[in-house]
Formats: C-alpha cells, structure tokens, sequence
C-alpha cells in the first residue's frame, strides 16, 4: 500500500474552494469579477488548466452561468463564483437548472446588501435569496461552511449532492470564511470520496432524460454522446418534449422537489456543540458560528449552560433537528449577521416548544463573541 | 427520398409557427446544409434562447437546448469550451440576440469562438404580439409603437464585423436555396459565423404594417435586396434602399477553443504560447 499524501497548507478560504473544487473533478469554471469571491475565479483561471480543465471570464454574471449549465451538460463538472448582485443575475439560468436537472456548483461569498452594499464586508443576508431567489418552485440545496476545512469539504460535498440528484447546489461562503487564513492538511486523493452522475443504461432509442420513475433522479447522457435529447426551460414530459399537459406537468414538478425531500437525510449536515446539557441552545451557521463556539465556552465559564448547533445545510432546512433541539432546550438564540431570515426557520421547527430570542447585525461588522455571550447571560438570568 | 425525415424529431410536430411563416423555410435550408457537409447527428449541437424561431431546436434530432432569452449564445459558449469536437449552431431572433442578448453576441463574436449563429431577423417579436425590436425599421408600426417606432435599426451583419465575427453573411427566405450555401460556409468557418436571415412574419408584422400577405412579403425580398457582387457595381445612391445579400465579410483569426488548448500545454509545462 502506497503512503497517503497529505500536505499541510496555509490556506485562504477561497482557496480552500479552489482546492475543493480540483479535488472533486470540477473541469470548468464560467465567472465574472466581484469582490469578495475574486479568488475563486483567480485560483481557477491558474489551476483547471493544469488539470486539462476549461476557464472562461465571461462577458457578465447571467453569462456565466449559462456557460456553466452549457459545460455540465457535455459531461464536465462546472461552476461559477459570485456575491450578492452578481446572485442576483444568477437567478434566471439558475433557475433553468433547477428545471432541466442540470448539475453545477455555484459559491456566492456573501457580503453586505441589498443592491452594491458592502463589497469587502462581510454578511449573512443572502440566505433566502439561495432558497427562493429563482421564480417558481424548486429544490434548493445550500450549504453554509465555517472554517478553511469545512470549505474545502463542503465544496467537495456540493459537487457531489449536484451530480447524485442532478440539481444546481449553492454554496454560501461569507466575506469572512472566505478571506479567513487557517492551516489546513490536504487529504490524500484516496481520502476523498467523489461521486459521478448516474448515466444512462439503455440504448439511446429507449433513453427518457426525465422519466418519472422510481428513482426520482433520471440518468443523465451527456451531449455528444450518442443520446440525442432535448433540453429546454418549459414544462416538459420524459422525453424533454415541451408539454403543458396539466397530469405530466404536476408529475415532474413533484418529482423535482421529491428528488431532494426523500433524500434529506442525507444532504441535512450540522455540527452540535456542547448540547448534551444546554439550557440555552444557539442556533448560527458561517462565521457567526465561530464566535458562538467561544460565547458558548465563556458562557460555560460562568455557570451558564450554553450550546450550539451549528447548520451547514441551510436548505433543505434541518426541521426534525430543531424541532427537537427547540424541545429538549430553555431558549433559543438565533444569531444570523442580517437582520433576521433564518429565524424564521427556527421558529417554523420549533413550534411554539421553546422561545426564540435573535442577534442580529447588519453594519458590516462581524456578530462577535461578546455580543452572543451577552444575549446568553441576558436570557439565562 | 427527402432528407428531411432523417433530421426531424416528428412526434414534435406539427410546430408552432403560423402559416406563411418563413422560419420553417430556414429550417429546411440548415437541414440541406448539415446533410450537405455530412455532420453525424450525434456531433451537432443545437442551441436557441427564446422567441418564435428558438422553438427549432426543439424539432431536430441533435444535441438540442432551448434555454433562456437572449443567453443562446453563452450557454454555446460553454458547450464549445467543454467539448470542441461539437458542432455548435445557435438558433436565435432579433429579439433574443440583439437587445436582451446583445451583450452576448458581441462578446461571443469578440471571441471568435467557433460557433454559427443563424440570426432569424422578422423585424419584431413575434411570439409576444409585435412589439418593436432593435432591427424594426423607424417609422415602422409595432404593438408597442402605434404612433410608428421612433429607434433607428441595428445592422447586425455590421455589428458582427465590428466586433470581431470572421464569417458574416445575409440571406432571406425568398432565396432559400443560397441560404444552404451561407449556412454551410458558415458552419466550415473556424471561428464565430453570423448568418442574418430576413425571415417574413406576415401575420404580427406584416399585417400591423399593411404589407400584404406570405407571398408578398417574399416579392418585397426579393426586390428590396441586390447580391453582393451586383451591389459592387452601384453607387451608394443606387443602392439606397436596397439590403445586399450574400457572404459580406470574412477573415482568419485565432479561434478561442484552439487558443484555449495552447493555455493548458502552457499550464502543463508542456508548451510555450507561441
């Protein structure tokens, strides 16, 4: 047995999702430039073609990400990077992926807002646009890293969750875990777990790009294939043909949010802090969680039980977990750096089981450590 | 035996364009040209955004992708860049790459990827109910200009010269047989290819505008326009009115793909750029 290669690198969290991103076989990358997500296209432009792989600055964001969907349907997995405006004209195209079944991988390194906002300041404001920012309904999945590892590991996990269900997924940095420098160890290769589109079994002649059958996630055929398909945004039967059938329409679109529902379980990951015991529960994701974890422990220091659950996957949302979360604690702290989205969430899942109290911020300042605490010492009195 | 049949996704049918439109014309001249240069089916790539003529990919038994309006071309873009050896056609109106897609056709000609656009221009969106589009002529009377448009025109072939297309060429439905030929020129070119086709839309346009029916608006193609050699001979006077067909420019440029490839041997140690 060959010795694993693991390298011990000083890495940026941008980077980080550079590295992820080779490490999960991502081979194209479509982008434009914005702060704070910069890095990500930088790193690419250096990296995929050492790989054999594709990088493109497109003319605009909506480009972008068309030319993303473009590459994913030839079979390379692609991605792009952006923050908030540029989200905001991701929206449509991303949208069409969600509708045609179109893996891709989009990072938006959130910052302050609404419009322009705060380009090099950090924020948490862009959570529900990730959820419902494309008209229609849809399957989301986000996830929302903490730290220089989580990011390498989450974006891995991103390009995985979108090739296994055939979806975009988006992947929430903020300002602050992107430009954050941690050591990290590099795993070796064999460490990483990669998983590949499920592809076609049949002769191209009996191939339904959109069957509705029980798996709820149809095989994909790449274009130049020999599986000679059609893709469009209208409603569409198994074969990709236009329809506005009413009973083929409502089939896919529950088969589309189905696909995701039956398999959360396994897309819904967090992380629980110190909860064994806590009377005071935090809920926080992103950079906010990191200075939950050091309230929590100064919390501790002074005779208060505090805990802390720490969501990656914000959507699909982690219902059963809070709900139980909500009853096995005194209060709830939801502490976001907006001025209060994911609190609804919480307080959907709780149900009325324990009280929620919020800590919020949105000045381009990070929530820190000692604001969380105070709220603790605050509710725990 | 026709050589339709073999292109034609026939479950899809009948399509959805009006009777005495000309996209349907169009359709069978870029199937002529495709089985002219022999592409195998499984190597074409058909891309469109949205409106009346994008609904074509939809009809053929390619690599087909009705996407979104106006961004055709950047999704092709994608397609290329990932797999060179496609064969990538774009399907797309006035409409759709001149003003929600503009920046994209200017951008994808800047490039010079190797990609043929077949540019449908029936001088008006269609599928919405006519309104004016960025090559209505002024004057001329649109939904959304009942009092006559007051916007002056693109010249798209110009537009795609300027920004960096080396094969540009204009057609129409009236001379559909020399349409196969610009089509495939443009498919063999190595780089960005505009094909401007003057497509008749007598039920949105040409009645809003009195211009009679299918058959009429044919016979105002064919004279209003003058092939480029015949165009040569005339003074600008002389042609004043008039549209001339026929290839108008082509030159040899660095393509991107290829360009793209000497970027990884350079990425790889393997070469320098040249």
């Amino acid at each position: 047995m060959r010795e694993k290669l693991r390298s011990v690198k000083l890495l940026q969290g941008n980077e980080a999702c550079v590295e992820g991103a080779i490490a999960a076989g991502a081979r194209f990358f479509a982008g434009y430039p914005i702060t704070p997500s910069s890095e990500i296209a930088e790193g690419l432009a250096e990296r995929l073609p050492q790989v054999g792989g594709k990088f493109i600055q497109m003319e605009d964001e909506i480009g972008a990400m068309a030319a993303v969907i473009g590459a994913s349907l030839t079979g390379l997995k692609s991605m792009t990077a952006t923050s908030g405006p540029g989200f905001s004209l991701k929206m449509e195209n991303l949208g069409f992926a969600c509708m045609t079944e179109i893996p891709c991988v989009v990072v938006n390194v959130m910052r302050g807002g609404p419009s322009t906002g705060l380009p090099t300041s950090p924020g948490q404001a862009d959570v529900m646009q990730a959820r419902w920012g494309t008209h229609g309904d849809h399957p989301t999945i986000a996830l929302a890293p903490a730290s220089v590892r989580d990011i390498f590991e989450t974006t891995i996990l991103s390009f995985n969750f979108a090739e296994r269900y055939r979806t975009p997924v988006i992947l929430l940095l903020d300002e602050i875990v992107g430009h954050l420098r941690e050591k990290m160890e590099i795993p070796d290769p064999s460490e990483i777990q990669v998983v590949g589109r499920k592809k076609p079994s049949v002769p191209p002649e009996e191939y339904l790009p959109y069957a509705n059958d029980a798996s709820d996630v149809p095989p994909m055929a790449n274009f130049g294939e020999g599986y000679r398909y059609h893709v469009t945004g209208l409603n569409h039967d198994e074969r990709g043909y236009p329809t506005s059938k009413p009973e083929v329409v409502a089939a896919q679109e529950a088969r589309l949010l189905r696909k995701i529902e039956r398999h959360r379980k396994e897309i819904v990951r967090f992380e629980r802090v110190a909860l064994e015991d806590a009377e005071v529960a935090i809920f926080a994701f992103g950079s906010t969680a990191r200075s939950a974890k050091l309230a929590i422990q100064l919390a501790r220091e002074k005779g208060v039980r505090a805990g802390l659950f720490r969501a990656i996957t914000l959507w699909p949302f982690p219902e059963e977990e809070i709900e139980e979360l909500a009853s096995r604690s005194r209060i709830l702290i939801v502490a976001e750096m907006n001025l209060g989205q994911m609190v609804y969430e919480v307080e959907r899942c709780a149900h009325g089981r324990a009280p929620i109290v919020r800590v919020n911020r949105a000045d381009g300042e990070p929530i820190t450590p000692d604001q969380i605490l105070e709220r603790i010492l605050e509710v725990a009195r | 035996m026709s050589i339709y049949r073999k292109y034609l996704r026939l479950p899809m049918f009948p399509n959805i364009w009006c009777a005495g439109c000309g996209d349907g014309i169009v359709l069978k001249a870029l199937l002529r040209a495709i089985d002219r240069l022999q592409l195998p089916q499984d190597d074409v790539c058909m891309i469109s955004g949205i409106g009346c003529s994008s609904r074509l990919p939809g009809y053929v038994d390619f690599n087909t992708l009705h996407t979104t309006h106006g961004r055709a071309l950047a999704f092709a873009t994608g397609v290329k860049l990932a797999k060179p050896k496609m064969t990538v056609i774009v399907i797309s109106g006035d409409g759709d790459a001149l003003a929600i897609g503009g920046n994209h056709f200017i951008h994808a000609a800047r490039r010079n990827i190797d990609l043929t656009c077949i540019l449908f221009n029936n001088l008006t969106y269609g599928m919405t109910g006519g309104q004016y589009s960025p090559t209505t002529p002024s004057g001329r009377l649109a939904s959304t200009a009942p009092y006559g448009n007051i916007e002056a025109p693109f010249d798209i072939c110009r537009l795609a010269e300027a920004s960096g297309a080396t094969f540009v060429a204009r057609g129409t439905t009236y001379h559909a047989t020399q349409l196969d030929k610009l089509i495939a020129e443009g498919i063999e070119n190595k780089g960005f290819s505009l094909i401007e086709v003057i497509v008749q839309c007598p039920t949105i346009y040409g009645r809003k505008n009195r211009l009679g029916d299918a058959v009429a608006m044919l016979k105002w193609q064919r004279d209003d326009t003058i092939g480029v050699k015949a165009a040569e001979k005339l003074s600008p006077q002389e042609l004043e009115g008039k549209t001339v067909t026929g290839v108008l420019f082509s030159r040899s440029r660095p393509e991107y793909c290829q360009e793209y490839e000497k970027i990884i041997s350079l990425a790889q140690g393997k070469d320098h750029l040249g």
